[in-house]
């Protein structure tokens, strides 16, 4: 067989690759961002004792969690601009994946909340907060604590779902690689670097996330 | 050539259903098998076996399924196997399951209890009974609410299957949306297939999980 490997294409284009890793930790922040904002939100929502829209919240996180992302993405790209909706693929990208991610963050988020002890909320309401600031201080940082192992794990497998977001066109690191893979016809030796930036990048994550926690959640608990 | 959306549109959506229920079978069974001695070599005494599928499962978690699909997919032809694309991308998605299963069965192995496996080497039985008669059952028992939930993600993930060209039902939704001009029905009624499947799946696998939260609460 006469295929020997041959990186030096590789090697040629890794400027492009470099920008494409910024431009995935980009779009894999920004999804986060819009999860987290959803998650909350969502939580909010769920809470709620308006049923509808307790069921809104219910349908949309059992509608995102039981369908594949791919179509997901599919339907925001090629069918919101018929009923009048159109969006550049970065922006379907962004809002494919905060929707994503954010029905699951309302269920990890939920978890958290519910394992909020209730005699805390009434001790910081009889202390005289209000209720915003029982919710923000009593009982989102703490859920955010228990939950952030769960939420930054899924949220790194966002980033590794943000490589879908190259089936529409956004500019992500899957999507140049694509564009190296068509001009030089090296796939194997293109997907093979990419999936190994791929790996660098979920464990800068990683890392990141946890010096993150360290910081941020460094309060005794009792 | 602009066609309407109809039975025979809605039939080859069926058809692509068909492939994405296969090819989720395969994989969960290959998978399963594959899992499963991961599992077991990152439970066991020797340290190179451990590090070796610790590494494999680390690989897997860290890299987009897309790029394993990829990688997998054009490196099987590198190495002068001509193989049906189907194959190709069962294999990928084999692997990928092994990894995430093995993942998940290990984490259950490890939550048993200690005297579990102390009583069942008390009692002289050898790896093989000690592993299939006490460990597996209850570990698989603990398992089976993630287990299910990794089963939908593998049906979801066969999507990606249409991007290196396999019609399955993500793909067929792709090719009817181009031949009849109507995304907003096609990607509905595509994601309402999907949603029929994998729903009734995460329903089951969140009443498992109710049932033995209630259990180990008593």
């Amino acid at each position: 067989m006469g295929y020997t490997l041959d990186f030096s294409v590789v090697i040629d284009a890794l400027p492009s690759l470099l920008w494409g890793c910024l431009a995935t930790i980009g779009l894999a922040l920004s999804g986060m961002s819009l999860a987290l904002v959803i998650g909350v939100a969502g939580v909010v929502a769920r809470g709620s004792n308006q049923r509808w829209l307790r069921g809104l919240v219910i349908g949309f996180v059992e509608l995102i969690r039981n369908t594949p992302f791919l179509v997901q993405i599919f339907f925001l790209f090629f069918a919101l601009p018929h009923i009048g909706l159109t969006l550049n693929p970065t922006v379907t990208a962004i809002l494919a994946l905060g929707l994503n991610g954010g029905a699951y963050a309302i269920e990890i988020i939920r978890g958290g909340v519910q394992s909020i002890d209730k005699g805390q909320i009434e001790a910081g309401l009889a202390l005289g907060l209000h209720k915003g600031q029982v919710f923000r201080m009593i009982v989102l940082k703490p859920a955010l604590r228990a939950i952030y192992p769960s939420l930054t794990g899924q949220f790194i497998m966002l980033t590794l779902t943000s490589s879908i977001c190259s089936a529409i066109a956004a500019y992500e690191l899957t999507s140049v690689a694509q564009r190296i893979e068509s001009d030089t016809f090296r796939s194997f030796e293109v997907y093979f670097t990419i999936t190994g930036l791929y790996l660098a990048i979920s464990w800068l994550m990683m890392t990141g996330f946890s010096v993150f926690s360290r910081r941020y959640f460094n309060y005794p608990t009792r | 050539m602009g066609t309407t959306f109809g039975l025979g549109e809605l039939g080859f959506l069926i058809q692509g259903l068909k492939w994405t229920v296969l090819l989720a079978a395969i994989a969960f069974v290959g998978g399963g098998i594959g899992g499963l001695g991961v599992a077991l070599a990152r439970v066991s005494t020797s340290k190179c076996l451990r590090r070796i599928t610790g590494g494999y499962i680390a690989l897997f978690q860290g890299t987009p399924l897309l790029m394993q699909l990829f990688v997998i997919y054009y490196g099987l032809g590198l190495l002068g196997l001509m193989l049906p694309a189907w194959v190709a991308v069962a294999i990928a998605f084999t692997l990928h399951a092994s990894a995430f299963l093995g993942e998940i069965w290990r984490g259950a192995i490890e939550a048993l209890p200690k005297g579990q496996f102390e009583a069942a080497r008390a009692l002289g039985l050898h790896y093989l009974p000690r592993m299939r008669d006490v460990i597996l059952p209850q570990a698989l028992r603990i398992a089976l609410p993630a287990t299910i939930g990794f089963l939908v993600q593998l049906i979801k993930g066969t999507s990606l299957a249409a991007i290196v060209g396999f019609i399955e039902l993500a793909r067929a939704g792709q090719i009817v949306s181009n031949q009849t001009y109507a995304p907003l029905l096609v990607f509905t009624v595509v994601g309402a297939l999907y949603f029929a499947l994998c729903w009734p799946l995460s329903l089951y696998g969140s009443r498992i999980e109710g049932r033995i939260a209630r259990a180990t609460a008593r």
